[in-house]
Order: structure tokens, then C-alpha cells, then sequence
């Protein structure tokens, strides 16, 4: 059983506040949908609980099963039960899928996993992903389409098994059938124990397939509602404009 | 400043055996402007005591015939002429020079290792090495360099026609050496040459590799890589000079730098001369700075002057890891210095998978972890 607690998480970039009082408990078991229009500061969200550098936490706390991640390195904050999953992965020149994801597995795991036994977890991971085996081959995200890099970093929430997956828009830019194999991963994730998902996301496609618990409208920095999932139909009705113009006059 | 519209080609021009013929570089020149002269010890301006030694020790395949000769030899020389005055300095003073010959039509069974080992520092030292692939011949050769030297040579690489010849040349010298080399290869036609220069160790190497082509079809692969540490100064100096038609050449050189004064200098001079029509060249070079305090200067040079080629282009970039190749790998666990770690290797993967003798791979891919984890 693990607990992520985000208590009114203040982030700016540079001299910019984005985020303004961030309030949001994620539980293992739960899968809570972010919603919010462009620019409402949900990537910013996922981005500085995971410790990128380029976002400064001017107030509040995050707290991972009462550790403070806020404290901690980028990789400590991994190694600790974390996962994100990036909108936009990077191309990392010259170093293959596997020696990336074995890298990842023994920093995470704390011993290098058998070599013969990594490569049997690593085939099933892509099968199960519709990855060509030959990609564990080629660099790391180097000259993979959307949807690939997207199944990628589905993968390395499989093999990572965090306690917390931070999912940032892994709909974006899905076809359907991406869209359904990738949904397919984060369902065999969420139903592999006890983790807890926050998914964020622009719209209400990956919630046909990924059914969340608990909704919440983000605009202007910060949660602007709450609700179950019917929360998301109505929000495929309606859009964020009532929301966008709420956060503007607040 | 004016504009200068002198064409560079010029620069290359003067070639003489004779030392006399060059002035003593004073640091002002553009072929010598990033060379620190206080730090060649005496080798481009006459003062160097020629009592230094380097032991030249060769392991053949046993398809190629090695000799040592004298300086009257008349093959000597044939292939290249001293460019500048440690070049003609070195041409006029070594006493014996090797000479490894691949006969026609031969495969040679395996690498051809050349160890040049230096015994110290106190004294200046001067080589003369040729290889000559005659016609339809392969060969590899490794150039291994190590200990401690003042050394000055040239390396004359006359690849007849139809031949190959690879060539690994390795610079690991001890912290104190100095070394000024020029490494000139001249393609006969539909020669293929290819050339893998490793820079690790030293406090000066200036190392200038060149390429001419003596008929069409010349296909030359030159590579370098190169880990500058603190105060050290590694320089590369290219020129391919493409003067008859439908040649090929391709340069790629990759460096990191970390420490103070850590100093990487790399000039990629290329001619596409009026007659080389149909001509295919591409030159590269990056700069890993991975500290403050290093320094890299990269120019390259591409001088067109016909408007017939099949391919020209170059590209140069110095610049600091990536932040955003270290967070994500950071982002799964991967603690910094790991990521640090796979993210410099991943920098030189691709050149190191051109080494073809496994052994050597091995060896520069431990060198380059041991600079790693200084």
C-alpha cells in the first residue's frame, strides 16, 4: 500500500509561477485522471514531482509513503517507487533500448538482473507491447515514431513496476490501435498489484480504455474541480470552457 | 580586418624537404595560432638536443615484408612532402626509417602492429615510417604510441591502385610527451583507405593526417576520437585534397574534454579543386565539454571550386552533455554519474563499432572509461 501526497505544490519556471496550490493524494489501487486544456500546468505537475531541473518548487510538499521526494535526486525519487512517463521522450544517441533498460532495471532492483533472464523479461515486455524484438537493438528512442516511443515508455512501466506511475498525455498522438495496446499495458500494470496511477490528460479517448477512479479539472495551476468518472463525460460534452474562463477571472 | 579573399588552398601549397625553406613559427601563423609553441620543446624551431629515443617495434603479418632503412633510400619521400617546418624538421633528421610493404595481390593474414615507444621526455626523438600497399593488396595496420617522447615523424601511406589499407593509430603516451605528426595518405585509383586515430595521452599532440588522390575512384574514411584531460592539448588537423574526379572522402571526429585548460583543436581542411568533378565529401566534428575550463576550437574548411560535385558538405558543434539525456535516464533510477557514464559512451558508440580489430576495441573502450572515472 503506498500514498503520493501533494500538498499546495507552488512551481515556477524561472520567475513564472505555474502551478499555484496543488492539493491531490494518489493511493495505490486508485487511477486519478488530470484533466485540463493546454498551458493549465498539468505537465508541469508530473515534471516537477519527478525533479526536472528546469521547474523550481517555491512552497508545499510532496511526499512519497511519508518520504519527502522534494529532497530527493531524480533518480532517487525513481528508485524510490516513482515512475513518469514522458510526453515526449528523448532520443539518447548510441545507447541501445537494452542496455538503457537494463541499466534502469538494476538501479531500480539494486542487483543487475541475469543476463538470460532479462532477455526473456524484455521479450515477453514487447511482445505483449507489439514491439519488434529488433528494437531492443537500436537507440533509445532514436528515429522511433510517436506511437513507438509512446509503447517504449510503456514497457519500462511494465519492467519498472513502480509504486506511482505518472502517465504525462501518453494518448497524445496515439492512433486507435496505439491507443489500445498502450491502454492495454497501463490496465496489466494497474492490475499487477498494488500501484497507484495518475493519468494526465487533454482528453476523454484514453478513459474509454483506461477507466479512472477519481477526476480532476486542472486550470490555472491548480485542481478547479472533482469528481468520479462521470466528471470526464462531462467534460467530453462540454469542453473547458467554463473552466478556462474561471481561471482567468480568479 | 579586411576581408581575406586569399584562397585557402594556399595555405597548403609550400612543401619542401628542406627545414630552411619554412620560417621558425613564431604562433601568429594561422597553421600554428592554437598551438601553445613554448610546449613543443624545441621541435619547430631547431633547439630540440636530438638525443631522445623511441624504439620502434613491429609485429607483421607474415604476408608483409618490413625493413629498416637508411635515409638514402630512395622510396622515402615519394608519397608526401613536409607542409610545415616540424614536418621538414623531422624529414631531415631521422636516421633510420621503417618501411612495411603488402606485395601485390596479398591479404595480409592479420593486423600489422607498429609499437613506437618512447623513453622520455628530456630529448627530441625523429621518425620516418612509409607503408606501401601495392596494387590489389589489404592490409591493417595499428600505430601504437606509448611512454614518454619528444617526437617529431611523418607517415607515408602510398595505397596503389585497387588496394585498401586501414589504419589504427593510437596516441596513449605518457602525461609529459610531445608529439607532431604528419600521417599522409595517397590513393591510387579506386584505392580505399580508412583511418581510426585515437588521442588519449600526452601533453601536446598535434596530429595532422592528409589525403591526396593520384587517380579517380579514391575512397578515403578518416576517424578520430579523442579525451582531453586537464592542461592537456590535443590537436587534429585534416586535409583532404581532392585534385581528380570522382574521389570520396568522409571525415568524422568526436572528442570530450574535461578538466582545466583541457584544450581540443580540430581543422578540417577540404579541396574540391576545378578538375575533381563529381567529388563526394562530408567532414563532422564534435566537442563534448563536460567540465568548465576546457576548450574547444573546431573550424572546419570547405573550399569548392567547381561546380560539379556529387556531394559537399560539414558540420561542427561543440557543446555540454544534454540535461535532457540525463534526466531521463535519471527519471528510471540511473543514478548521475551512471547516466553520465552511458550517455558519453553512447557519444562515441558509433565510432567505436568502426574499430575493427577487437582487441584495440577493447582497449580504447577501457581507456575511455578510465578518463571517465578520473
Amino acid at each position: 500500500m503506498s500514498t503520493l501526497e501533494i500538498r499546495d505544490l507552488h512551481v515556477a519556471v524561472g520567475d513564472k509561477e505555474i502551478l499555484r496550490g496543488v492539493d491531490l493524494t494518489v493511493r495505490s489501487g486508485e487511477t486519478h485522471a488530470i484533466m485540463g486544456p493546454n498551458g493549465s500546468g498539468k505537465s508541469t505537475l508530473a515534471y516537477a514531482v519527478a525533479g526536472h531541473p528546469k521547474y523550481t518548487v517555491t512552497s508545499g510538499s510532496v511526499l512519497l509513503d511519508g518520504e519527502d521526494l522534494l529532497e530527493m535526486s531524480v533518480d532517487e525519487r525513481a528508485r524510490a517507487g516513482l515512475f513518469l512517463a514522458m510526453q515526449y521522450p528523448v532520443e539518447v544517441p548510441g545507447v541501445s533500448v537494452s542496455n538503457f533498460l537494463r541499466s534502469a532495471i538494476t538501479a531500480v532492483r539494486g542487483e543487475a538482473p541475469k543476463l538470460r533472464e532479462f532477455a526473456k523479461e524484455l521479450k515477453s515486455g514487447m511482445d505483449a507491447l507489439s514491439i519488434d524484438p529488433a528494437f531492443a537493438q537500436r537507440n533509445t528512442n532514436e528515429g522511433f515514431s510517436g506511437g513507438e516511443k509512446k509503447r517504449h515508455e510503456i514497457l519500462q512501466l511494465e519492467l519498472l513496476k513502480p509504486k506511482i506511475a505518472v502517465l504525462d498525455e501518453t494518448d497524445s498522438g496515439l492512433d486507435v490501435d496505439a491507443l489500445r495496446v498502450v491502454s492495454e499495458g497501463i490496465n496489466r500494470f494497474r492490475a499487477s498489484g498494488d500501484t497507484g496511477v495518475l493519468l494526465i490528460t487533454h482528453y476523454t479517448r484514453i478513459l474509454r480504455y483506461v477507466k479512472p477512479d477519481f477526476v480532476h479539472v486542472f486550470a490555472g495551476g491548480r485542481v478547479v474541480e472533482e469528481g468520479g468518472p462521470e466528471l470526464a463525460d462531462k467534460l467530453e460534452n462540454e469542453g473547458y470552457e467554463a473552466y478556462t474562463s474561471k481561471a482567468a477571472s480568479a | 580586418m579586411g576581408l581575406e579573399t586569399k584562397p585557402l588552398s594556399t595555405l597548403h601549397e609550400k612543401s619542401s624537404y628542406d627545414v630552411a625553406d619554412f620560417a621558425v613559427p613564431t604562433g601568429r601563423e594561422e597553421e600554428w595560432r592554437f598551438t601553445p609553441l613554448s610546449r613543443l620543446k624545441g621541435l619547430h624551431n631547431g633547439t630540440a638536443a636530438v638525443t631522445g629515443g623511441v624504439v620502434v617495434d613491429v609485429e607483421a603479418a607474415p604476408e608483409v615484408r618490413v625493413e629498416t632503412v637508411g635515409r638514402d633510400d630512395a622510396r622515402l619521400g615519394k608519397a608526401y612532402t613536409p607542409a610545415d617546418r616540424v614536418s621538414a624538421q623531422a624529414y631531415s633528421s631521422f636516421e633510420k626509417a621503417t618501411v612495411v610493404t603488402v606485395p601485390k595481390l596479398t591479404a595480409a593474414s592479420r593486423p600489422t602492429v607498429i609499437t613506437l615507444r618512447g623513453s622520455g621526455a628530456g630529448a627530441a626523438a625523429y621518425g620516418h615510417i612509409l607503408v606501401s600497399v601495392e596494387p590489389m593488396a589489404e592490409a591493417m595496420l595499428v600505430l601504437d604510441h606509448r611512454g614518454s617522447a619528444v617526437y617529431a615523424d611523418n607517415v607515408e601511406f602510398d595505397v596503389a591502385e585497387g588496394a585498401t589499407l586501414k589504419v589504427v593509430s593510437l596516441q596513449d603516451w605518457d602525461d609529459d610527451a610531445v608529439h607532431v605528426s604528419h600521417h599522409h595518405a595517397r590513393l591510387g585509383k579506386d584505392a580505399t583507405f580508412r583511418s581510426f586515430v585515437v588521442t588519449l595521452g600526452g601533453d601536446l599532440v598535434r596530429l595532422s593526417p592528409s589525403v591526396s588522390y593520384t587517380a579517380p575512384g579514391g575512397d578515403a574514411d578518416l576517424t578520430g576520437l579523442y579525451f582531453v584531460d586537464a592542461g592537456q592539448h590535443l590537436e587534429h588537423r585534416l586535409l583532404v585534397d581532392h585534385s581528380v574526379p570522382n574521389c570520396r572522402s568522409n571525415v568524422t571526429y568526436k572528442g570530450a574534454l574535461q578538466g582545466d585548460a583541457a584544450h581540443a583543436v580540430w581543422i578540417g581542411d577540404v579541396i574540391i579543386r576545378a578538375e575533381a568533378e563529381g567529388t563526394d565529401t562530408y567532414e563532422l566534428n564534435r566537442n563534448l565539454i563536460l567540465t568548465d575550463g576546457a576548450r574547444a576550437d573546431s573550424v572546419p574548411n570547405l573550399e569548392i571550386l567547381t561546380g560539379e560535385v556529387a556531394g559537399a558538405g560539414h558540420a561542427s558543434a561543440s557543446g555540454r552533455l544534454d540535461d535532457e539525456h540525463i534526466f531521463y535516464l535519471q527519471a528510471r533510477g540511473i543514478p548521475f554519474d551512471e547516466a553520465r557514464r552511458l550517455v558519453i559512451h553512447g557519444f562515441f558508440a558509433q565510432l567505436l563499432e568502426k574499430i575493427e580489430v577487437p582487441e584495440i576495441r577493447e582497449r580504447v573502450l577501457s581507456a575511455v572509461e578510465a578518463e571517465l572515472a578520473r
